[in-house]
């Protein structure tokens, strides 16, 4: 049986972990290779590794990151942040990435999506998407009903800086025609929260696509993971702050979904 | 003991490489006919399309026939589909005709690519098993799978259907996930491969 995947994400700056809130306010957090050895030895089943430099410096240390974790950990990687042609994609997966996920670059050529995915196999092409409630009763936008009322999800570029207008069910439906074979979904106002994944988000794009779903943005305990991959029907929960802070690791989790019949590699 | 890894074109090799360097063996990466003829074991690793894949293998196809006679060779994921008579990915494409049987697409009834830590069930033994139980998790990724129509499979794993998760065949060895991103056990079972070869 298939299994729900945990994933930690690294965020890395200028070839150190860093986490803060709502992508504000970064604090280190460690030496992404060591941490993946160890996330590796809890029971990880993937790694997630955003690069959140801003210089080219920055991506010539993130290129040597990932050689030295491929060598070193034998799960399978995924790699974001700043990609923005088929030759990136081709030198991030050479270094030895599985996977390449993207977003502002897909949003300004959704192309870079269909060349990836036919060049190098749709399961190496993750289509990040960042998006962010809008509560108003827009007909021209899919909304959804939610708790705390009707609203629309807007997808963000930019590491959350930019609004776009699009629609973000839209869009996912897109990726997944474009070629995409995963979709990391990230709610923008859940990240860095520790108040739970946006469970409403999550579902419905799990429910409007045929592709696989990370939830991403506002893990705080195991309840919330739990709620992402049951009610959420997200196929895999993904994690930063939870694990470097050590408040679980993923064995814990994975424990605790497993005793709830969450189906789970250990 | 030198491992011909076969560079059909694109993505990671970086961690098949690692893997069987683990494992003990000395890896080259290449589609020079040569070097493949001297390897004492060859690996078709699982990146990109069926039908790139196939282009890419054009000018050595018949050595990797001709070598299935006499060393172990080891296809992963596109690899393993490589084998067969023929392919439906992208329409119909002929394979290297290894395996009876053809290569389809996941059921609409599951999320396709199959992304993920599935387990085996054991059919029947190979010592390219040894050491790894009933039951244990490997790394899939996938769209579309294998359906031999001769008796080939080691083992299978459960995704919509039942889908041949290791086969062998006389000296051809594959598996549909990828040991090589299956952590530890998936090492093991490089390990075994090696040993194999070695004989």
């Amino acid at each position: 049986m298939i299994t729900k995947r945990i994933i930690p994400c690294l965020d890395v700056k200028d070839g150190r972990v860093v986490k803060g809130i709502n992508f504000k306010n970064l604090k280190d957090a460690g030496h992404p290779v060591k941490l993946a050895k160890m996330y590796d030895e809890q029971g990880a089943d993937e790694l997630v590794y955003l690069d959140i430099s801003a210089s080219p410096e920055g991506r010539k240390t993130m290129l040597d990151l990932v050689e030295k974790t491929a060598d070193q950990v034998f799960i399978p990687l995924t790699v974001g942040g700043g990609i923005s042609s088929v030759e990136d994609i081709r030198r991030i997966l050479k270094a030895g990435a599985d996977k390449v996920a993207i977003n502002t670059a897909a949003v300004k050529n959704p192309e870079i999506i269909k060349k990836g995915a036919t060049k190098f196999g749709s399961q190496c092409i993750v289509s990040a998407i960042d998006a962010k409630r809008v509560y108003e009763n827009n007909k021209t936008k899919n909304v959804i009903e939610t708790l705390e009322g009707k609203c629309w999800l807007e997808v963000y570029i930019y590491g959350g800086r930019k609004p776009t207008g699009i629609d973000a069910i839209t869009w996912a439906k897109k990726v997944e025609e474009l070629g995409a074979g995963e979709i990391l979904l990230t709610s923008m106002d859940a990240d860095g929260t520790k108040m739970g994944f946006d469970i409403p988000l999550t579902r419905t794009i799990s429910e409007e696509t045929n592709i696989p779903i990370i939830a991403s943005g506002g893990a705080g305990t195991l309840e919330h993971i739990y709620e992402a991959l049951t009610i959420g029907k997200a196929d895999a929960a993904l994690a930063a702050s939870i694990f470097h802070y050590k408040e679980y690791t993923v064995g814990d989790i994975k424990n605790y979904l497993k005793e709830r019949n969450v189906p789970v590699r250990i | 003991m030198k491992v011909a890894i076969i560079d059909y074109g694109m993505g990671n090799l970086r961690s098949v490489y690692r893997g069987l360097e683990y494992g003990g063996a000395k890896p080259v990466i290449t589609i020079d006919r040569e070097e493949i003829e001297d390897s004492d074991a060859i690996v078709l690793p699982g990146v990109g399309a069926f039908c790139d894949a196939i282009n890419g293998l054009k000018g050595i196809e018949d050595i990797i026939k001709e070598s299935s006679k006499e060393k172990p060779i080891l296809g992963i994921c596109l690899g393993l589909q490589l084998y067969f008579s023929e392919s439906e990915e992208d329409g119909l494409h002929k394979g290297l005709d290894l395996m009876v049987g053809k290569v389809v697409k996941l059921p609409p009834t599951v999320k396709v690519p199959q992304m993920g830590w599935n387990s085996i069930k054991i059919k029947k033994e190979s010592r390219l098993l040894d050491g790894i139980r009933d039951g244990e998790f490997f790394y899939f990724v996938h769209s579309f799978y294998a359906k031999p129509k001769e008796d080939v499979t080691v083992a299978t794993t459960e995704y919509g259907v039942e889908i041949p998760a290791i086969l062998e065949k006389g000296k051809l060895y594959a598996t549909q996930f990828h040991p090589e991103k299956s952590g530890k056990i998936g090492l093991n079972l490089l390990k075994n491969f090696i040993a194999i070869a070695k004989e």
